[in-house]
C-alpha cells in the first residue's frame, strides 16, 4: 500500500516535469529531422510558465471548468495506473477526461473548436476499440484486469500480445496528438482549422491542457511499459528502452507523414484494431 | 517571471500585402532563420498569440478583421507592423481604397521598414517587440493584481455555431 502511495505522489510530481522533457526532446528531435536547430530543451516549460502569467479569455464561463476536470480525470487516470488499480478503471476514467475537453470545447461555441470537438470525438471511436481489445489482451494472457498483477506476469507480454502492441502502437499515435492523426488539434504549424479543440482557450486554460497533455504522455508510455515488464527484477529497465524507442518511432512517424482525413484515421484504426488486436486474441483463445 | 520573453507566440495576418513581406515572415521560421531557437511559435490562432505581426495596408475590407484579431488576443500583447505597407501604406497610401498604416486602426508598438522586410529586420522587430511585452506585462501585474478571466460575451445560438 505505501508502494503504491509513493508511485501515486511521484506520477503526480514528477509526472508534469517527465511529460514537458519528453516534450522539450520531441521538439528539439523534431526541429533536427527538419534541419533546423530548435527550441531550448526546457521550452515547453518556458511555454506553460507564460501561458500563466497571461489573461485567460473565456467565451463561456463553464469551459475553464471543464478544462479543469479534465486535467483533474487525467492525473486521476494516471494514479490509478501507477496505483497498480484495474486496467478497465484506467480505460473508463481516461474515457471520461476525454469527454471533458470534449465538452469545454464544444462550451466554447466557435465553428472552429466546435470542429476541433467532433474529430476528438471521432478519434474517440476509432482509438476506444483497440484499448479495450488491449485491456483483454491483458486478461486473456495473465487472467487478470489487475495492474500489478499484469507486471508480475513470468514472461513479457509482448510475446503473446504481438498484434495487440502493434496496434496499440497504432492509435497511439492519436493519443499523443502526432501526425496522421492530429486532426482535433496539433502541434505543428498547419492551421486547418486554427488550433482546432484548443482554439478558443487561452491563459492559464491553455496551460492546463499542455500540463494534462503531459500527464497523459507519461501515463501511455506506462502503457507501453506494461507490454514489456515481466517478473524479472530488472526488466523495467528493458520497458523504458522500449518506450523511449517507441516514441522515437513515433517523432518519425509525426515529421515523415501528413494529416489524413477523419474517414482515413477512422477506418483505418478500426481495420488495425481488427486486423492486429482481435487476430491475436483469436489465435490465443485457439492456442488454449 | 520573464517567461513572455523566452516564447513570444505569434500570429501573422496579411492585410493589403503584395505578399513580398508574408514570404519574408514565413521565411524566418525556415532551416536558415529558424525562430523557433528563441521559442517563436507562429499559432495562427489570436487567442495562443502573444505578438500580432500585420503586413499590408488596412482598407476598408479587412479593418473589421484586425480589429477582431486585436481584441481577441490576451493581454498583454503587442503589435508590430512589418514592411512598409504596414507602417504607412507605402507606395499605396494615395490610393483610394488604402486607409493606410496598421496604426489608423489598433496601437503599434514597433514598426518593422523594408519593401520587402528582410527576414533579419523582422526578427529584429520582433525581438524589440518581445521587451515591449514584457514591459507591459510588468506594467499590467503593478497597476492590479490582474483579472486572470476575461469573458467575453458574443451571440450563442446553435444556427451560428457551424
Amino acid at each position: 500500500m505505501a508502494g503504491s502511495m509513493m508511485s501515486v505522489l511521484l506520477y503526480i510530481f514528477l509526472g508534469p516535469l517527465v511529460g514537458g522533457l519528453i516534450a522539450g526532446i520531441d521538439r528539439k528531435i523534431s526541429a533536427r529531422m527538419q534541419g533546423r536547430y530548435g527550441p531550448p530543451l526546457l521550452q515547453p516549460f518556458y511555454d506553460v510558465l507564460k501561458l500563466l502569467s497571461k489573461e485567460s479569455i473565456a467565451v463561456n464561463g463553464i469551459q475553464n471548468f471543464f478544462i479543469f476536470c479534465f486535467l483533474i480525470f487525467i492525473i486521476f487516470t494516471g494514479s490509478l495506473f501507477f496505483m497498480g488499480g484495474d486496467i478497465l478503471l484506467v480505460i473508463f476514467a481516461l474515457t471520461l477526461s476525454s469527454i471533458f475537453i470534449v465538452l469545454g470545447a464544444f462550451s466554447a461555441n466557435s465553428a472552429y473548436s466546435s470542429i476541433g470537438a467532433m474529430r476528438e470525438l471521432l478519434q474517440m471511436m476509432a482509438y476506444e476499440p483497440m484499448v479495450l481489445l488491449t485491456a483483454i489482451g491483458f486478461y486473456v494472457v495473465t487472467k487478470s484486469f489487475n495492474i500489478t498483477d499484469i507486471m508480475s506476469f513470468e514472461t513479457p507480454l509482448v510475446l503473446y500480445l504481438p498484434g495487440i502492441f502493434l496496434g496499440f502502437t497504432y492509435i497511439l499515435t492519436m493519443k499523443l496528438r502526432k501526425s496522421p492523426f492530429d486532426i482535433s488539434m496539433s502541434h505543428h504549424a498547419h492551421q486547418e482549422v486554427v488550433k482546432g479543440i484548443t482554439t478558443e482557450f487561452s491563459g492559464s486554460t491553455l496551460a492546463m491542457i499542455e500540463i494534462a497533455h503531459w500527464y497523459e504522455n507519461v501515463f501511455l508510455m506506462g502503457f507501453i511499459f506494461l507490454f514489456f515488464v515481466w517478473k524479472m527484477p530488472g526488466s523495467w529497465i528493458i520497458g523504458i528502452i522500449a518506450c523511449i524507442l517507441l516514441y522515437f518511432f513515433e517523432i518519425v512517424i509525426d515529421n515523415a507523414s501528413a494529416r489524413y482525413k477523419w474517414q482515413l484515421a477512422f477506418s483505418s484504426s478500426w481495420i488495425a484494431a481488427a486486423a492486429l488486436g482481435f487476430t491475436n486474441l483469436l489465435i490465443l483463445f485457439l492456442m488454449k | 517571471m520573464s517567461f513572455l520573453k523566452k516564447s513570444p507566440w505569434i500570429i501573422h495576418y496579411d492585410g493589403t500585402s503584395c505578399n513580398g513581406c508574408d514570404i519574408e515572415v514565413l521565411a524566418c521560421l525556415t532551416p536558415l532563420y529558424d525562430v523557433e531557437r528563441f521559442g517563436v511559435v507562429n499559432t495562427g490562432n489570436p487567442k495562443h498569440a502573444d505578438i500580432l505581426l500585420i503586413t499590408g495596408s488596412v482598407n476598408e475590407q479587412n479593418k473589421d478583421v484586425v480589429w477582431q484579431i486585436f481584441n481577441q488576443m490576451p493581454n498583454p500583447k503587442v503589435v508590430v507592423a512589418v514592411g512598409i505597407c504596414a507602417t504607412s501604406g507605402g507606395i499605396f497610401a494615395e490610393c483610394y481604397n488604402v486607409m493606410g498604416g496598421v496604426d489608423k486602426i489598433i496601437p503599434v508598438d514597433v514598426y518593422v521598414p523594408g519593401c520587402a522586410a528582410r527576414p533579419e529586420s523582422i526578427i529584429d522587430g520582433v525581438v524589440k517587440a518581445v521587451e515591449i511585452l514584457e514591459e507591459k506585462r510588468a506594467a499590467m501585474t503593478k497597476k492590479r493584481k490582474m483579472a486572470k478571466v476575461r469573458r467575453v460575451s458574443g451571440p450563442v445560438s446553435l444556427s451560428n455555431m457551424f
